[in-house]
Parts: structure tokens; sequence; C-alpha cells
């Protein structure tokens, strides 16, 4: 399967993540935890390309976080 | 490149300290503002390009691109928004222990940084305007006669007052600064950047003094006047702060493009054998000497020779000084200055702090040594500011500059059987934190 371009971009804000981990074990392919236990997202920044298919897992670790930490933006509104 | 003379490398008077009428006597007054509002003031930003000035602060960022985002930010809120009129803060923080122009400047010179405050206020249409020095700074006394002087002459057209946020190394962050003069919070700030929302959501202008202080020099001279030495890329001068194992340390003002060697001349040159620099500061990197001291200091340059220009902090590490004893105190330092609001930063730099003790102390094994890489790695990119990976680019620059120091410490062995202590070349850490103060500088009851 060849991967869409990505139409979404998963954000973390860590300034209000307190890294519980809840994002991780809601979607564990997308979202790893580092050694103190706070989320890494794919290419190890605070933003991170979600293909499509993905989608649907980037919005349960949207959901599953407590602390707001995450959310999704469109790809074209970041476009400089 | 620009030849340097003598003259036209000293445009600051750094060593005046200057009452407001030996200023205007020196400089005159600031062109007056003439027609309607908005005429004179866009041309002052149209003035800034032309002169290709950038930011002192330590980003080096185009000033007349930070003055008409400002502009834009405020144009774009309709016109009955509260939030619409724009607020400058001079910047003189210098939360950059290394450093130290930004408080000579406002002893020197406090009236042409108070000028270019007052011009950029004009320019960008501000309703209201700041300066920020660290609380407790020796300079506070001499700014609040200075802006006595211009209540007296009413040389402002918008009162300029005087902010004292807590002596934090994260408070000099624009967004930081912005929060405190808004919130009264020193905390940086992640989703937004100043000059979209910043004090009290206001379009907001923060430039190190520095700048200010080039900024009125360009509204009464011009651009092409200041754009006349340096680097064609970065012109005019630069003020740099010079340490370590030098004659006679201290700040000197030079054409940007001098290079190293004539930097260091100006010091009275190196008193003993560099074993290696420090550019930038504390969130800067290690550069090896070789080779090093032809380097024009300029951003460019710099970058191209492996450093980082930051604040023009120029570090001379001699071979009384053991510079992974000095990564480990300034790691240390650093550690204790994290704001506590992300992971990556609250939990990493205590982390990357014991690896490097660990090494300086010669207790790591190689495992040690790749575990603190790949840490360095990780806290990278993942902050609300960019205080970690200030940090881990001090680390990551450290261990590859000293090569051989690093494999000596995990032997066992230190060849400079540590710092000696009172090494003129040791970097200045400042005195721990009072515990009982917050990252906001309050007491805890
Ligand atoms: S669930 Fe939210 S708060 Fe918890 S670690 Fe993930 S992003 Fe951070
Ligand atoms: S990275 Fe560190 S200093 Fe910067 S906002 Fe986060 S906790 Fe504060």
């Amino acid at each position: 399967m060849t991967a869409r371009p990505a139409t979404q971009i998963l954000v973390l804000n860590p300034t209000t993540c307190d890294g519980r981990g809840l994002c991780a074990e809601a979607a564990p392919g997308l979202v790893d935890l580092d050694e103190w236990g706070f989320p890494l997202l794919t290419g190890g920044g605070l933003r991170a390309d979600i293909p499509g298919e993905r989608l649907a897992e980037a919005r349960d670790a949207v959901h599953a976080c407590p602390a707001l930490a995450l959310h999704l933006e469109s790809a074209a509104r970041h476009r400089r | 490149m620009t030849i340097a003379t003598t003259d036209a490398a000293e445009r600051l008077g750094l060593s005046l300290r200057s009452s407001l009428a030996v200023h205007l006597a020196e400089h005159g007054h600031l062109p007056a503002s003439r027609g309607r509002h908005g005429s004179v003031a866009g041309s002052l930003v149209d003035e800034v390009e032309r002169s290709g000035l950038r930011g002192r602060g330590g980003g080096w960022f185009p000033t007349a691109v930070k003055l008409r985002a400002v502009v834009e930010s405020s144009a774009a809120r309709g016109r009955l928004s509260t939030t619409r009129r724009p607020v400058v803060i001079g910047n003189g923080m210098e939360g950059e222990p290394a450093s130290g122009k930004d408080a000579m400047l406002l002893a020197a010179s406090p009236h042409l940084v108070l000028d270019g405050i007052s011009a950029a206020a004009h320019a960008i249409g501000a309703t209201e305007a700041y300066l920020a020095v660290h609380r407790g700074s020796h300079l506070v006394p001499g700014l609040l006669a200075a802006l006595a002087e211009r209540a007296e002459a009413t040389v402002d057209e918008i009162p300029i007052r005087l902010v004292t946020p807590p002596a934090r190394y994260v408070a000099s962050e624009e967004s930081a600064l912005a929060h405190w003069v808004g919130e009264g919070l020193a905390t940086p700030v992640h989703d937004r950047r100043p000059f979209q929302s910043g004090a009290g959501g206001r379009p907001t202008l923060v430039q190190n003094v520095e700048t200010l202080a080039h900024l009125a020099l360009i509204a009464r001279n011009g651009g092409p006047w200041f754009a006349g030495v340096g680097s064609p890329a970065a012109p005019g001068t630069t003020m740099v702060s010079v340490g370590g194992a030098v004659a006679a340390p201290g700040v000197v003002e030079v054409p940007t493009g001098t290079s190293v060697a004539s930097i260091l001349d100006r010091c009275g040159g190196p008193t003993a054998d560099v074993t290696g620099f420090l550019t930038g500061g504390y969130g800067g990197a290690w550069v090896p000497t070789a080779g090093f001291a032809a380097t024009p200091w300029d951003p460019d340059s710099v970058r191209a020779a492996g450093g980082v220009i930051g604040a023009s902090v120029l570090w001379a590490v001699g071979p009384d000084t053991c510079p992974l004893h000095e990564m480990a105190r300034v790691a240390a330092w650093m550690a204790g200055e994290t704001a506590g609001q992300c992971g990556p930063c609250a939990f990493g730099l205590p982390s990357v702090r014991d690896d490097v003790h660990l090494l300086a102390v010669r207790r790591a094994g190689a495992g040690d040594a790749d575990r603190l890489r790949a840490r360095l790695g990780l806290i990278s990119n993942r902050g609300g500011c960019k205080h970690p990976d200030g940090t881990a680019r001090f680390l990551a620059t450290g261990l590859a500059a000293f090569p051989d120091e690093v494999a000596a410490h995990l032997a066992g062995r230190c060849s400079f059987g540590s710092t000696r202590p009172g090494s003129p070349s040791s970097l200045p850490v400042p005195e721990a934190r009072l515990a009982s103060t917050d990252v906001n500088g309050r007491d805890f009851a």
C-alpha cells in the first residue's frame, strides 16, 4: 500500500503535556514514549505528518489525552 | 569584506556614561515625526530594511521583517479590536551569564537604547513601551534616572516603563518576556509568537537593546550609513563579550566580519595556548582552536566554522581549564534553569547533567558517554522553547570539540587535573537560585 500525501498534522503542546502516556496506549504505532514517559512523535519533533490511513489512530490519541495537549491540524494551514 | 576603520567601529558610545544632554549633543534629536501618523513611520521600517539590521539578541533575525510582522498582525485586527495596538519591549535581560554587552550598553548609552524603543514604537504605532532588565540589576537606578530626564524633557511620544522580571535564563526568551509584561508570568509561551499575540494579547515587538540602539542610529543616519561597515549579509557593528584566557576580557564593538584573531587582539590577545572556544554562550557551540582565529565574526561565517554567534559571546579556553568540567558546571546550572513545563526539559536536562558530571569526574564508561549522546538527540526539538535544544547543542559540540579529552576521561585521566580553582578561563555560573523562589520570581510562602 502506498501512503497518500499527509493531509493532517498531529501537534503536541509540550507545555501542557503531563506525560502519563495515554496517547501512546491509544495509538502505539504513532506515539512512542521516551525514557521519562513523555510522548515521542514520528520524526522526533512536536509535529508529525499523519498519512490518511492513520488518521483514525491519530484521532484516538487526541481523544485519549486528558490534558488536551494533542490536536490535529490540516497541513495546508501551515504551508508558508 | 569591508575593511574596518577604528572610528567606524565605535558607534554605540561604549566609553561614555551619557546623560540626556550629552547624548543629544552627540547624536541630536531623533528626526521629528512629520505629517499624519504612519507616513514617517513607514519610512523608518523601509530604512531599517535598507540597513540590513539583524537582531543582536541571539537569533540575528532581520529586524525589518519583525517590525512588518507586528504591523501586519495589528492591521489584521478590526479597527474596534481592543488588542489592536502593538506593544514594544526592549530586552535588556541578558540571561546569558557569559555575556556582558547589554549591561555595558545600558550603562554607557541608555538614551540610545531608549531612543530605539521610542522610534520602534512610533514606527509600528505602539501605545505601550517597556524596557526590561532583570530583577536586582545594578542598572535600575541609572535607567530610572534616564527615564526621569526624558519625562522632564518630553522626548518620548509615549512613556517608556522599566520592568524587572526575575533573573532566570528562560525569562529573557521573547515569549516569556511578553508573558511577563502581559500577565506577570515569566515562562515561555509555546503556541503563539509575540508578534501574533504577545503582552495582553497584543501584537508585541521584543527587541534586544543593542538592536534598538542600532535602530536609533539608523533613524538618524539612514540605512545605507549603517550598512557601510561589516559583512554584507549581516552589516553594521556588533558588540562582542570576550572572556576567558585573554589579557583584558570585556566587551568590544567591532564591525561584523572582523576576524576572531583581531577581536582577541582588541582584548589584549590570548594569555596562553587556547585549547578551544565557546561561541554564542551557554546555548551556543564549542569549536576547536584549529583555524578558528581567521573566522570572520558574523552569523554565517561563525556557523560555517562550526560555531554559533548567538548573543555574540566569544570565550577562549586556556590550558588550565578542563572543558568537560566547564560543561558539567554549566549543564548543572542550565538544568536548574528549566521552567519545568515540558518533560524533555524538566526530566531530560537533569539526566544529561548527571551524565556529563560522571564524565567530568572520570566515573563514566563508554556506555555512559553513548547514553549521553543519545539523550542529547532526544531532548532537542521537543520543548516549548529552545532551552533544551541550546543545552543539548552546548554539550554535543563540546563532546565533539574535545574528543581527546573525552577519551582521556573515559580512561580515568584528565589532562588538566580538572579546572584549577579560580582559573580565569573558568566559565561564569551564577549563584544557585534561592530554593524558595519559583521560576516566576515569586516567593513560596
Ligand atoms: S496523553 Fe496527553 S498529557 Fe498524556 S503523555 Fe500523551 S500528550 Fe502528554
Ligand atoms: S522547554 Fe523548558 S524552559 Fe522551555 S518552556 Fe519547556 S520547560 Fe520551559
